[in-house]
């Protein structure tokens, strides 16, 4: 709490920028198949439903919504690890939807990939050294010998000790091997790290020494990071702008501060007033929507805004009948929503 | 308030394993009053969980050496023989889980799940049984609850399984509700949703509960009294405000630094604890947070700081001056009311 040091940069996207990734109506749609044999397509899960998104150098980018939205298929989509169903991912201006594994291979190494479980995403048979170097391995950037010293380098990089080159995943703990992900999709030096809800399982201390990393790796590499997350206090903290999804597409975008002060979706306003304020008195202060029920099926979405039947402000039959684009609120802010809310809304004067 | 519906004195729980002697729960002390919700955090290995399983009953003399009291509506739970705290067990004292999903038997109904409860605490028939179930379902807010009690977990939403938890836990009348991280796994709009379900239900059961948690977010909202606990033992203990406004252990000023904030611009930089949570084998001598904590004294590695009463009920274990702390809490908050 003591030391309060501003952010070096705090970059604003403006037309002169160039973005380093470019979505533009991308949909990943995922088959339902009964039968088989002969498998008919029965049905859809329409997991991203036409996301147009721009990723700009040095930026974070934060992606907030409930789960099964759709924030870890768009990661996904973004990395091409799947092709997406329609649409087109430019990353630097070339499409790299229709690109051959080979050359797949040469823009991968721009873009690296930060796990949820940092269980999960480590071999467990790798020692830390082996996993760190892999990427060198595959790219073939480096030659042998010279593997270890940047390998030690990077732990060092990252707060481990590099004596522990040769230790297993398992004597390390969740914080630890969250730095080991991190170290390794440091590794080829890429532009652009995608983190899918990097510090979710690990605790509040810890968290913080995470995320203190992930700041300070942004400044020294001039890093874009997309940051997906459901916990709106984490986002808020790290991003620049924010991306609010729901049911596959994006329902509000706006830079952090104004999307915490003038939420204008109604979505945006629930998650939000869901959110605990680690303070008594404030936390009483905020205002409070209820959202009822769970996320609709992402096989059958609701017809019109596809927040309309959960909406506390859904007026029908317009909301359950036109579907509402984004349009522009405040500067840099859009907003998919026929009835937005007012201005400080929902924390009002919480916000400090 | 007379005598608290529970005390815990001087709890002690060990686990012999291979690498040694495992101090989870080392000499807590707290007292719940009916209609309090008390607040319990700290980091994974804190101990919070293995406290409250041990007043559950849910650790044996077998699992553990267990020391101290733990003393509910004027008995010694740990000196229970075991057919009597089966009678409390789920009845009188319940426990909701942090993963509703692995807490549900997934190969039955979720109605007759509740039902059992019914079944076997009360002389009642199955089908009346079944008929409560229903009705508890409809009052945790599951719609349809009648067709939905004949479905298996599978086929609710982790806010409705943990709503189904909920209530089963209630389903008898509790004195006291425990809950341990009982929203971790979910998404904040059905964490809020399932929070005020307990407070509300709580009112209406005039239970006390017990919220284990690590998110201090979660606390603030909801908690009267807030325990915060450290390597085994309870390190800082008092009122919401007096935790949030007046905190007077460095490991509590660590914790809310930590947090990220919904009412912090980006500029300002999150202050961590360094280091990591001690292993509860090799435990630090003295105080258990010397390694970590940033105003340590020679004295704090060599003497063990005891739980002192600051004012009223708010207490804390540190071996600062109350000047000292009270000088660098609110210099590192800032000008606060």
């Amino acid at each position: 709490m003591s030391a309060v040091t501003p952010t070096p940069q705090v970059a604003q996207p403006d037309a002169a920028r160039v973005p380093i990734i470019k979505l533009e109506g991308v949909k990943m749609h995922f088959p339902i198949t009964r039968g088989i044999i002969f498998q008919r397509k029965v049905g859809a899960v329409h997991a991203v439903d036409g996301v147009d998104l721009e990723l700009f150098p040095g930026e974070t980018l934060g992606l907030v919504g409930e789960t099964g939205c759709g924030k870890s298929t768009l990661a996904r989509v973004v990395m091409r690890l799947f092709k997406p169903t329609e649409g087109k991912v430019f990353f630097e201006g070339q499409d790299i939807g229709n690109l051959k594994s080979k050359e797949l291979r040469a823009v991968r190494r721009e873009m690296q990939m930060v796990f949820q479980d940092p269980f999960a995403s480590l071999d467990p048979r790798k020692t830390v050294g082996s996993i760190i170097s892999e990427p060198f391995v595959i790219h073939k950037t480096l030659s042998r010998n010279k593997i270890k010293p940047e390998v030690q380098q990077l732990m060092e990089l990252v707060g481990l000790n590099p004596e522990h080159y040769n230790r297993f995943p398992h004597a390390f703990s969740g914080g630890q091997r969250q730095r080991i992900g991190i170290a390794r999709a440091l590794a080829l030096r890429p532009k652009v790290l995608v983190c899918d809800e990097p510090v979710s399982a690990l605790d509040v201390s810890i968290q913080a020494q995470i995320l203190n990393l992930l700041e300070d790796l942004q400044t020294e590499f001039n890093l874009a990071y997309l940051f997906i997350a459901h916990d709106m206090s984490v986002v808020k903290h790290v991003s620049d702008r924010v991306a609010v999804m729901y049911l596959g597409k994006i329902v509000e975008l706006a830079p952090g501060d104004e999307l915490y002060r003038n939420p204008k979706h109604p979505y945006t306003g629930a998650l939000l007033s869901a959110v605990p304020i680690p303070d008594p008195d404030l936390s009483l202060k905020k205002k409070r929507i209820f959202l009822e029920g769970d996320v609709p099926s992402p096989i059958d979405p609701p017809k019109g805004c596809r927040f309309h039947p959960r909406c506390p402000v859904a007026q029908l039959p317009k909301c359950a009948t036109d579907e509402p684009v984004l349009m522009p609120h405040h500067p840099g802010q859009t907003a998919a929503c026929h009835f937005p809310l007012a201005d400080r809304a929902i924390l009002g004067d919480v916000e400090g | 308030m007379s005598e608290p519906l529970l005390e815990i004195k001087d709890l002690c729980v060990q686990f012999p394993t291979v690498d040694g002697l495992v101090c989870a729960v080392d000499g807590i002390s707290l007292t719940v009053d009916r209609g309090e919700t008390l607040g319990v955090v700290g980091e994974s290995g804190s101990g919070k969980s293995v406290t409250f399983l041990t007043v559950m009953g849910l650790i044996s003399d077998r699992q553990a050496n267990i020391t101290g009291q733990v003393i509910f509506k004027g008995r010694d739970l740990v000196q229970l023989p075991k057919d009597d705290m089966r009678a409390i067990q789920g009845n009188e004292i319940t426990m909701v889980f942090q993963d509703p999903l692995t807490a549900l038997n997934p190969v039955h109904k979720v109605g007759n799940q509740i039902a059992e409860v019914f079944v076997a605490h009360r002389d009642i028939t199955k089908a009346n049984a079944f008929g409560e179930a229903v009705r508890l379902l409809d009052l945790v807010g599951i719609p349809k609850a009648r067709d939905r009690a004949s479905q298996y977990p599978h086929e609710y939403s982790g806010g409705m399984r943990q709503r189904a938890m909920i209530a089963m836990a209630l389903a008898l009348d509790p004195d006291l509700l425990i809950a341990d991280e009982p929203t971790t796994a979910l998404d904040v709009t059905v964490q809020a949703q399932i929070l005020d379900l307990i407070d509300r239900l709580k009112e209406e059961f005039n239970a006390a509960v017990v919220l284990v948690t690590h998110d201090l977010g979660v606390v603030a909202e909801h908690c009267d009294n807030i325990a915060v606990m450290y390597a085994g033992k309870v390190v800082e203990f008092g009122s919401a405000r007096d935790i949030y406004y007046d905190s007077l252990h460095p490991y509590t000023w660590g914790l809310l630094g930590s947090v990220s904030r919904l009412d912090k611009t980006r500029a300002e930089r999150l202050n961590p604890i360094k280091g990591l949570p001690p292993s509860l084998i090799h435990v630090p001598p003295g105080c258990a947070f010397h390694p970590r904590c940033p105003h340590v004294m020679p004295m704090c590695s060599t003497q063990v700081p005891e739980l002192l009463n600051i004012d009223g009920r708010h207490a804390s274990a540190c071996h600062l001056s109350l000047e000292e702390k009270k000088r660098v809490f609110h210099g590192v908050k800032g000008a606060r009311p």
